[in-house]
């Protein structure tokens, strides 16, 4: 699917309930011309993984997703030779001479596709999301970086397999580490943060049916209020959402103090936090 | 538009963003593919193919304004480039007058933005802001300055407290409001007014541009990176900067001292070794080893936090507490003229601010007159808690290493450094400064491992990139 411009971009993901803003929507317009990955970085849960899901739904492609964490390798991400099966492959047919078979044993049908691979070999276009790969040791990251750039896996046994249809590719870091700077020059950089009350409200009212627009504007400034504070973990677009629809279960028209304190602990998730925030919205106005 | 994309790369790495050439071919290839009619696109489209980095986004916004503010773009306003003519024709014709219709215009202008903001509607405050620069600012062609001062000019003959209450009222109604809505209205105003003050900041930099050309006003608005501000000179704002990138930071400091060198393996493992030779005929070929524990790194901070060094304490301060959530075997320690333990201010889900609060108010820091005194705190601290030190122990002292001429004993750091795995000074002075005056730098320094100057984030970023400890000094029998 192409996009005409960024305008289009922001529309299609509207229709798939991710209400992007000009920032989102240019670059994933870009990276669509270009041909290029996007990392995408910014706090937790403001929507960085559902951007890449929204877009294969919107483009109608299937989603690849390698979850990142420490320890991973290239065994996990790319490929596996399946050795049990090129061990039954020798011990089915004693008969042949060795060079015939240890040229059979390394080919496609005893290759296991990780998700990288799999992406890669895929005849249909797909949507590769490479998930918090701020995880994975720097060591680890230059696995990627051949795939980032030309969309091709080297296997030595088998030589290069490049792309057969472009991947549209988002990586997501929540920036616990610097990324190398090879991986970040391969990719257009985009920047998540939490969204301003007002496009906050919006995504309210797409994600939770039956919330009033008076309740989406409170909770929005709420929100925004909280996160002003300085906290250990600010809530995430995802709590804000849970927040009203407890708000909604509970029946509630009108934020007030009670309802703030009774259901914080939707928003918060850390007791320091919960007092903090309950001191400072539901005491005295600091003047 | 080439020649100016190219002079804009070379301004970001000029105000020290690191732009490589692919990159900036990136960029080039981006821009032929988007619709350069529109300030946005072109905007996020350079943003996204150039700054790779959160903390190089206030650089990338100032660079951009700079560059693109004079270029009209078919997306903006019609009237962004022409001089206002004055206010309404009506208005207009009465400030001809002069001297006397000074305040009543400022009225004006005061009256148009608060009903701009008020009313949230983006295309008049524009207007308002173009007519109050116009009017307020005294902007004189030629002038070599940044506009801060142009800012503070006609914020404060804005009067914008009064702005700011007026607001309020405005958006509040007549209703009676609770504390929690009228906080939120607060915040609300706020976000306003900071809009205002960008809309105004925005259009004394467009001017400035258009009197003194690009390079000119790059030159005096390049400021520092957020990794090159001198710690002892950072503003609050600056620290609360910084703070965001220590995160990872330490976490990689963490794994830098967690790492030792690779070692085969553990001792022999003489039952499997035999569990193993059975298969070799009762021949050990391959001898098993137990695997290594897994090094679990204990850190001592020795912070000083004398008024000296308020603000790099304050820094380094932050510094522990980040890595006190990555240390489950951190200690820290904070001294003046005596030094205190202030590990359990620090504990997990204390926020930074309380900690602070606690150190400065509990711990007993201060022995007899407040002033520095390394040599006391130093023997204190090594009488009293010396004995809990383990050759597992890397020990980081923070601070000027200026005694106030008081005698420095520091054989009794060469103790430390003995009973420990290493030991590391980090050093917030400019390296020409060290052993000048009243800093014992280097008496001190001889007895560390090694002695870093830290002045900036990227200093520190470079020690915890080339940190090495010494191996040797792993538990062994002598």
């Amino acid at each position: 699917m192409d996009f005409n411009g960024p305008n289009d971009v922001v529309a299609a993901l509207r229709s798939a309930d991710y209400l992007a803003d000009e920032r989102i929507g240019q670059v994933v317009f870009l990276a669509n011309r270009l041909d290029k990955p996007v990392l995408v970085e910014g706090p937790a849960g403001v929507g960085k993984t559902e951007l890449a899901k929204a877009m294969a739904a919107v483009t109608g492609r299937a989603l690849i997703r390698l979850q990142c964490y420490e320890g991973l390798d290239e065994a996990k991400a790319l490929y596996e030779w399946n050795y049990k099966k090129q061990l039954l492959r020798i011990q089915a047919d004693v008969d042949h001479d060795w060079d015939s078979i240890s040229h059979d044993i390394f080919s496609e049908e005893f290759l296991l596709t990780r998700p990288l691979l799999e992406a890669i070999r895929s005849t249909e276009p797909v949507v590769l999301l490479i998930d918090e790969v701020d995880r994975v040791e720097v060591e680890t990251e230059a696995l990627l970086l051949e795939i980032l750039s030309d969309f091709q896996v080297s296997i030595p046994e088998l030589g290069t397999m490049t792309a057969n249809t472009q991947p549209l590719v988002f990586l997501t870091s929540n920036n616990t580490r610097e990324l190398s700077e090879a991986l970040k020059r391969r990719c257009l950089f985009l920047h998540i943060d939490y969204p301003d009350a007002a496009r906050e409200q919006e995504i309210l009212n797409a994600r939770v049916p039956g919330l009033s627009e008076h309740l989406a504007a409170q909770v929005a400034k709420v929100a925004r209020s909280i996160r002003s504070l300085d906290l250990k973990k600010a809530p995430s677009i995802s709590e804000t959402i849970d927040w009203a629809r407890t708000l909604i279960a509970l029946s509630v028209e009108e934020v007030d103090e009670a309802v703030l304190g009774d259901t914080l602990h939707v928003l918060l998730k850390y007791q320091a936090d919960i007092e903090k925030a309950a001191k400072e919205l539901t005491s005295s106005p600091r003047v | 538009m080439l020649g100016v994309i190219t002079g804009f790369v070379d301004e970001l790495r000029a105000s020290g963003v690191p732009v490589s050439m692919v990159e900036a071919i990136d960029a080039m290839r981006a821009v032929e593919t988007i619709d350069i009619g529109q300030r946005v696109a072109l905007r996020e489209t350079l943003r996204a193919t150039l700054v790779k980095n959160l903390r190089h986004e206030r650089a990338f916004d100032t660079a951009f304004d700079v560059y693109f503010s004079t270029v009209p773009f078919p997306s903006d306003p019609d009237d962004r480039f022409e001089s206002p003519s004055g206010g309404d024709p009506g208005e207009s014709s009465g400030t001809q007058a002069g001297g006397g219709d000074g305040e009543r215009d400022q009225q004006a202008i005061f009256d148009a933005l608060l009903a701009a903001l008020a009313g949230m509607d983006g295309e008049a405050l524009r207007r308002s802001v173009r007519e109050a620069v116009d009017r307020l600012a005294g902007m004189e062609p030629g002038r070599p300055v940044g506009g801060t001062y142009y800012l503070y000019r006609t914020l404060r003959r804005l009067d914008m407290a009064r702005l700011e209450a007026e607001l309020l009222e405005a958006l509040a109604g007549d209703e009676e409001l609770t504390e929690l809505e009228n906080r939120l209205l607060r915040e609300e105003v706020q976000a306003l007014i900071e809009q205002l003050r960008q809309e105004i900041q925005d259009e004394i930099r467009r001017r400035l541009v258009a009197d003194r050309g690009r390079e000119a006003v790059a030159k005096t608005l390049r400021r520092p990176l957020i990794e090159d501000i001198d710690l002892m000179h950072a503003t609050t704002n600056d620290l609360a900067d910084m703070e965001a990138a220590i995160g990872p930071l330490t976490r990689k400091l963490a794994a830098r001292l967690a790492r030792r060198r690779k070692r085969r393996a553990g001792r022999l493992d003489f039952r499997r070794t035999v569990r193993k030779s059975l298969a070799t005929g009762g021949v050990p070929a391959d001898p098993q080893f137990r695997h290594p524990r897994p090094h679990r790194p204990e850190v001592w901070l020795l912070c000083d936090i004398s008024g000296s060094m308020a603000t790099f304490s304050r820094f380094t301060l932050q510094f522990t507490h980040a890595m006190a959530t990555h240390f489950s075997k951190l200690r820290s320690f904070a001294f003046v003229d005596t030094i205190d333990e202030v590990t359990d201010f620090f504990g997990p889900g204390i926020d930074f601010g309380s900690a602070v609060s606690r150190i400065t108010t509990e711990a007993e820091v201060v022995w007899l007159d407040g002033h520095s005194d390394y040599g006391n705190s130093l023997e204190t601290f090594y009488a009293r808690y010396g004995s809990q030190l383990t050759p597992r122990t890397t020990v980081i002292i923070t601070g000027d290493a200026r005694n106030n001429y008081r005698p420095a004993r520091d054989s009794v750091l060469g103790d430390v450094a003995k009973a420990s795995r290493a030991l590391v000074w980090l050093n917030p002075e400019p390296m020409a400064y060290w052993d000048t005056g009243d800093s014992a730098m280097s008496s001190y320094g001889r007895h560390c491992t090694s002695v870093h100057e830290v002045r900036t984030l990227r200093q520190l970023e470079d020690f915890v990139e080339t940190l090495t400890l010494p191996v040797g000094r792993l538990p062994q029998k002598a």
